[in-house]
C-alpha cells in the first residue's frame, strides 16, 4: 500500500488545452500587472524608507488611542497595525507602527523615536518596543536598485545556464515561465497589499530557482526523449516527457509544500510575508513548468537533429550525465 | 554490477561523521557558548577557578564551532554609518598653511606682501600683492608638494598630493584628485579602527564591523540594548596624548611623584612607564600620521601637527632633546621613542622597530584618537531579545514539524526507499550544521526558512532518482540494473535543476545584505548538502541493503 500521487503510468494530453492554459496564464499576468500598476506595491521601510517600531503588551492593543497618541507628534503619515499571529501567548498583543521619512534626517533621528515611544507609553505604560527599524531614503533608494538588479541578474544567468546546456528554444522556455511566475508573485502581493520589504526579493529570487528547478527536470526528459524517439512528432515528445516526470514533479512539489506550510502556520509573523512567497512561488511554478515552459518549447520548436556531431551550442557541457 | 569501492565507502561515511561532530556542538550550544566565553575569558584575563569549571562543560577536543545566530534570533543593534570623507579635505589642506607660510616668507622680495583669503572649504586662497612673483611663489609651494603614498596613486603614476594653481596674484591649493582617493581610503580605515576598538572595549560578543562600498561602516552587535546605546559607545573619542617619560616604573603598583602616573606599554607585556600627568600635545591637535620610511630605509610614521600644537611640541623637544616622551592612547603607552632633535615646523618622525605592518598600523592607531570625520547613520535596527527567542522558538517548531511532516510522507510513498531518503534527510540536515559551524557562518530567521526549504527540496533528488528506479523497473532488466540505471539516468536532471538553484544562491548572497544573505548561505549550503547525501549516501545505504538481501524483485 503505497500513497502514490500519480498512477504508474500516465497519458495525459498537456496539449489539448494549450491556448486555453496560455490565456488563463496572459489573462493573470494583465491582472497582475494592472494591480501593480494602479494599485502599487505596499512597499516596507526597507525600500521606501521610514521607521517601524515593533510593540509588545499585555493590555489589548487599541489601534484608534495608539493614533491619538501619535497625532500631536506631528510626524506626518503614520501607520499602525495590529498583528496576530497562533504563536502569541494569550497577553502578547503586538502592533507595528510605521512612520513615514523625515524631511531632512537620513535615519529618523533618536529624538523622534523617544518621543514616539514616550508617546505610546503613556496610553498603555507596560508597552515595550521589541524592535525598531529605521531606514534612511538614501539606503532604500539604492535597496531598491540592488534588488532589480539581482532579480535580473538571476534571470539572465539561469537564460545563459540553460542555453548552454540545452538549446536556446528551452531557454527561452524557462525565462518565458519564470517570468510569469515572478509577475504573478508581485500581482498577488499588490493585490492583497502585503508589506513587499528585502526578504520577499529573497523570496522571489527562491522562486526562479524552485521553478526552474521543476522546468529543467522536464526539460532534462525532454532532450532524453528527443534523442531516443528520433521520429515522434514534438508535441507528443513533449507530452510523454511531462507524463514520465509528473509523479517526480508533484511529489517534489508537494512535500516542499509541506515544509513550508508548516513554517507559514507555525513559523510566527515576523517572516510570514516571506514564505507566503515561497509558497505562491511553488504552487504557481509547477503550473509553469508543466504548462507554460513546455507549450513556450512547442510553439518555438527545437532542432531534432541531436545526434549530429557539430551540433552549435554548447553540447560539450552536456555530457555530465556520461 | 551494484558496486561502490572500499574507498568510497569509507570516504563517504568519513564526510558523514565528520559533518556529525561539527554539528554536535549546536545541540549543546548553551553549554558550548559558555566553554567558548571561558576559553576566550582565559586567554584575555588569565584563568580563575570558576572559569575553568565553565570551560570544562565541554571536553576541549571536540570541536567547539557553533552556527551564529543572527541579530533577528539573537537581538542586538544594528547600523550602517556613511563617513563623512569631505570633512578631513578642509583640515588637510588648512594644516598646509604654516608651511606654505614658511616656504613664501623668504621670497617676500619678489611677491611682496601675501595672506590668506577666506575660501571654499578644502581649498587654500593666497594672495600676493606682487603679480610679477607669482611664478616664484607657485614654484615654491608646488616645491611643498609630496607624492601621494598609496598603491592607487602609484599606478597612476605618482601623482602629487596638492594642486597649485595661480591667476592674477591669487594662488589656490587644493588636494589633487589622487590625494582625495588616498584621503578618503585612510580616513575610512581609521574610522573602522576606532569604531573596532570603542566596541571592542566594550566587549560584546561577536560583534561584526565591516566596511561597505568606499565609504560606509556596517556596524552590528548582538545583545546591545538599542541601537542608540551603539551610537553613544563609537561616537566616545580616543583620547590621545604626548607625555613626558619621567622613568621606567617598576610595575603597576609603583609609587608615583606628585602630578605622575603610571601607564602599562600597549605592546610589551610588564612594561611599565612613569609618565608627568600633564601631557606637551594631545590628539586633538594631531592633525595627520601615516607610515613612511627614515633615513635609513626603516619603517616609521610621520605626523603632523596643527600650529598650536607644532609650537608646543617644537618647544618642548628643543628643551629634552635626548629623553624620551610617551605617546598614549586611552591609558596606554603605545611607543615611547627619545627625541632625537629639535622638531620644528610641527612634524615629526617617530622611528623604532618596527615592521612595514606596524608602522601602518601604528598611523592607523595615531589617526585613530578621534574619529576622523562625521558619521551619518543611514539605517537603524534595534531588536529585542525577547523577539529573536520568540523567532527562535516557532522555528524550531516549524522546523520540527515540516521536518515529521516530509519524513511520514516519504514513507508513505516510498516504503523501505523511503526510509533510505529520511536517513539520508537527517543526515543532510546535520551536515548542513555541520558545514554552518565550521565556516562560522550566520543563521538568520530568514536562514531558518531556507533550512526549512531545504527540508522540503533536499528530497527532491531522491524523489528523482526513485522515479526513475520505478521507470526502469519497469523494463524488467533485474532490480540491480534498475538501480544502477535510476542513478545514472537521473543524474543530469539532479545536476541541472540544483545547479541552476546555486546560481541563485550566489546572486542572492552576492547582492544580499543580513538576513537576507543569511538565506542564502543556507539555501546553497543545503544543496551541496542535500546532492551529496542524496547521490552518495542513500545510495550507499540502498547498495548495502542490496548486497545483504539480494531480492529478487523491489518495490520503489
Amino acid at each position: 500500500m503505497r500513497l502514490k500521487l500519480v498512477p504508474d503510468s500516465t497519458s495525459i494530453d498537456f496539449f489539448s488545452r494549450s491556448k486555453l492554459w496560455l490565456g488563463i496564464s496572459a489573462v493573470l499576468i494583465v491582472v497582475a500587472l494592472a494591480s501593480f500598476f494602479l494599485q502599487g506595491l505596499n512597499y516596507g521601510i526597507d525600500f521606501r524608507g521610514g521607521t517601524t517600531i515593533r510593540t509588545e503588551s499585555a493590555e489589548p492593543v487599541n489601534v484608534g488611542e495608539y493614533r491619538g497618541a501619535l497625532q500631536d507628534l506631528g510626524l506626518g503619515d503614520i501607520v499602525i497595525s495590529e498583528v496576530f499571529d497562533p504563536s502569541f501567548g494569550p497577553d502578547q498583543n503586538v502592533a507595528m507602527v510605521r512612520i513615514a521619512p523625515q524631511d531632512e534626517a537620513e535615519a529618523v533621528t533618536q529624538e523622534t523615536i523617544t518621543a514616539v515611544e514616550a508617546a505610546l507609553q503613556e496610553v498603555a505604560p507596560d508597552i515595550q518596543f521589541t524592535s525598531v527599524s529605521s531606514v534612511g531614503p538614501k539606503v532604500s533608494g539604492e535597496l531598491i536598485q540592488t534588488a532589480m538588479i539581482a532579480v535580473l541578474l538571476a534571470i539572465g544567468a539561469v537564460l545563459v545556464y540553460i542555453w548552454l546546456r540545452f538549446e536556446w528554444q528551452f531557454a527561452v522556455g524557462a525565462v518565458v515561465a519564470l517570468v510569469h511566475d515572478v509577475a504573478l508573485t508581485i500581482g498577488i502581493f499588490s493585490e492583497l497589499q502585503i508589506r513587499f520589504d528585502l526578504a520577499i526579493i529573497a523570496a522571489l529570487l527562491t522562486i526562479v530557482g524552485y521553478s526552474l528547478n521543476d522546468t529543467v527536470v522536464v526539460f532534462d526528459r525532454v532532450r532524453e526523449n528527443l534523442i531516443k524517439y528520433k521520429n515522434r512528432d514534438l508535441k507528443q515528445v513533449l507530452n510523454q516527457s511531462i507524463n514520465e516526470t509528473l509523479s517526480r514533479t508533484l511529489v517534489t512539489s508537494l512535500t516542499t509544500l509541506i515544509a513550508l506550510i508548516a513554517l507559514l502556520v507555525l513559523g510566527g509573523d515576523v517572516i510570514r510575508g516571506f514564505v507566503f512567497a515561497m509558497t505562491w512561488g511553488v504552487i504557481i511554478g509547477t503550473y509553469s513548468s508543466i504548462f507554460v515552459a513546455s507549450i513556450v518549447l512547442y510553439r518555438l520548436g527545437v532542432k531534432r537533429d541531436w545526434s549530429k556531431p557539430d551540433t552549435p551550442s554548447g553540447n560539450q557541457f552536456a555530457n555530465v550525465d556520461a | 554490477m551494484l558496486q561502490i569501492d572500499l574507498w568510497k565507502r569509507i570516504l563517504i561515511w568519513a564526510v558523514v561523521a565528520a559533518g556529525l561532530i561539527f554539528a554536535a556542538p549546536n545541540i549543546f550550544y548553551d553549554r558550548v557558548e559558555g566553554h567558548n566565553d571561558a576559553v576566550t575569558a582565559i586567554e584575555r584575563e588569565g584563568s580563575t577557578d570558576e572559569l575553568e569549571a565553565q570551560a570544562a562543560q565541554w571536553p576541549g577536543f571536540l570541536p567547539s564551532g557553533l552556527v551564529n545566530l543572527g541579530l533577528d534570533l539573537r537581538g542586538g543593534a544594528h547600523l550602517l554609518a556613511e563617513v563623512q570623507v569631505e570633512d578631513v579635505y578642509a583640515s588637510r589642506i588648512e594644516a598646509m598653511w604654516p608651511q606654505i607660510r614658511d616656504a613664501l616668507r623668504p621670497l617676500r622680495d619678489q611677491i611682496g606682501t601675501f595672506r590668506l583669503q577666506e575660501s571654499a572649504p578644502g581649498e587654500l586662497t593666497i594672495q600676493i600683492s606682487n603679480e610679477a612673483g607669482q611664478a616664484a611663489a607657485l614654484q615654491a609651494i608646488r616645491d611643498l608638494a609630496q607624492p601621494v603614498s598609496s598603491t592607487a596613486a602609484l599606478a597612476q603614476g605618482g601623482a602629487n598630493d596638492i594642486e597649485v594653481d595661480a591667476a592674477n596674484g591669487v594662488i589656490t591649493v587644493t588636494l589633487s584628485e589622487a590625494e582625495r582617493a588616498a584621503t578618503d581610503e585612510r580616513t575610512l580605515r581609521q574610522a573602522l579602527e576606532i569604531i573596532r576598538r570603542r566596541i571592542d572595549e566594550v566587549g560584546t560578543r561577536e560583534p561584526t564591523i565591516q566596511r561597505q562600498g568606499p565609504d560606509r561602516i556596517l556596524i552590528q552587535v548582538p545583545g546591545i540594548g538599542s541601537a542608540q546605546e551603539l551610537k553613544d559607545i563609537i561616537g566616545t573619542t580616543a583620547q590621545l596624548t604626548f607625555q613626558p617619560v619621567v622613568s621606567r616604573a617598576s610595575g603597576p603598583d609603583a609609587e608615583p611623584g606628585v602630578g605622575e602616573e603610571i601607564l602599562p606599554s600597549l605592546d610589551e607585556e610588564g612594561l611599565y612607564y612613569t609618565l608627568d600627568r600633564t601631557p606637551v600635545v594631545t590628539g586633538e591637535q594631531l592633525v595627520d600620521a601615516q607610515p613612511s620610511f627614515d633615513q635609513n630605509g626603516q619603517p616609521a610614521v610621520n605626523f603632523r601637527f596643527n600650529s598650536q600644537g607644532a609650537r608646543a611640541f617644537g618647544d618642548y623637544t628643543a628643551a629634552n632633546i635626548g629623553s624620551p616622551f610617551a605617546i598614549v592612547l586611552d591609558d596606554e603607552v603605545i611607543s615611547a621613542p627619545v627625541i632625537q632633535s629639535h622638531i620644528p615646523g610641527g612634524s615629526g618622525i617617530i622611528t623604532g622597530n618596527f615592521t612595514i605592518e606596524e608602522s601602518t598600523d601604528l598611523a592607523v592607531l595615531l589617526r585613530a584618537g578621534a574619529l576622523p570625520a562625521g558619521l551619518t547613520f543611514l539605517e537603524e535596527r534595534t531588536i529585542g531579545p525577547e523577539l529573536g527567542a520568540d523567532s527562535i522558538a516557532a522555528g524550531q517548531i516549524a522546523t520540527a514539524v515540516a521536518f515529521a511532516a516530509v519524513l511520514i510522507f516519504m514513507v508513505v510513498s516510498y516504503g523501505l526507499f523511503g526510509i533510505f531518503a529520511n536517513i539520508a534527510l537527517i543526515l543532510n540536515i546535520a551536515l548542513l550544521f555541520g558545514l554552518l559551524s565550521l565556516i562560522g557562518a550566520t543563521l538568520t530567521l530568514p536562514g531558518i526558512a531556507g533550512i526549512v526549504l531545504t527540508v522540503g527540496m533536499a528530497v527532491d533528488a531522491n524523489v528523482l532518482v526513485f522515479e526513475r528506479i520505478r521507470e526502469e523497473l519497469k523494463t524488467a532488466r533485474g532490480p540491480a540494473r534498475a538501480i544502477e540505471l535510476g542513478y545514472e539516468k537521473a543524474l543530469s536532471a539532479i545536476v541541472d535543476a540544483n545547479i541552476t538553484t546555486i546560481i541563485t544562491a550566489i546572486i542572492l548572497f552576492a547582492m544580499g545584505s543580513g538576513p537576507v544573505r543569511g538565506f542564502a548561505i543556507t539555501l546553497g549550503f543545503g544543496i551541496v548538502t542535500s546532492v551529496f547525501t542524496a547521490v552518495f549516501v542513500t545510495r550507499l545505504l540502498i547498495v548495502t541493503w542490496f548486497e545483504r538481501r539480494r531480492p529478487k524483485t523491489i518495490t520503489v
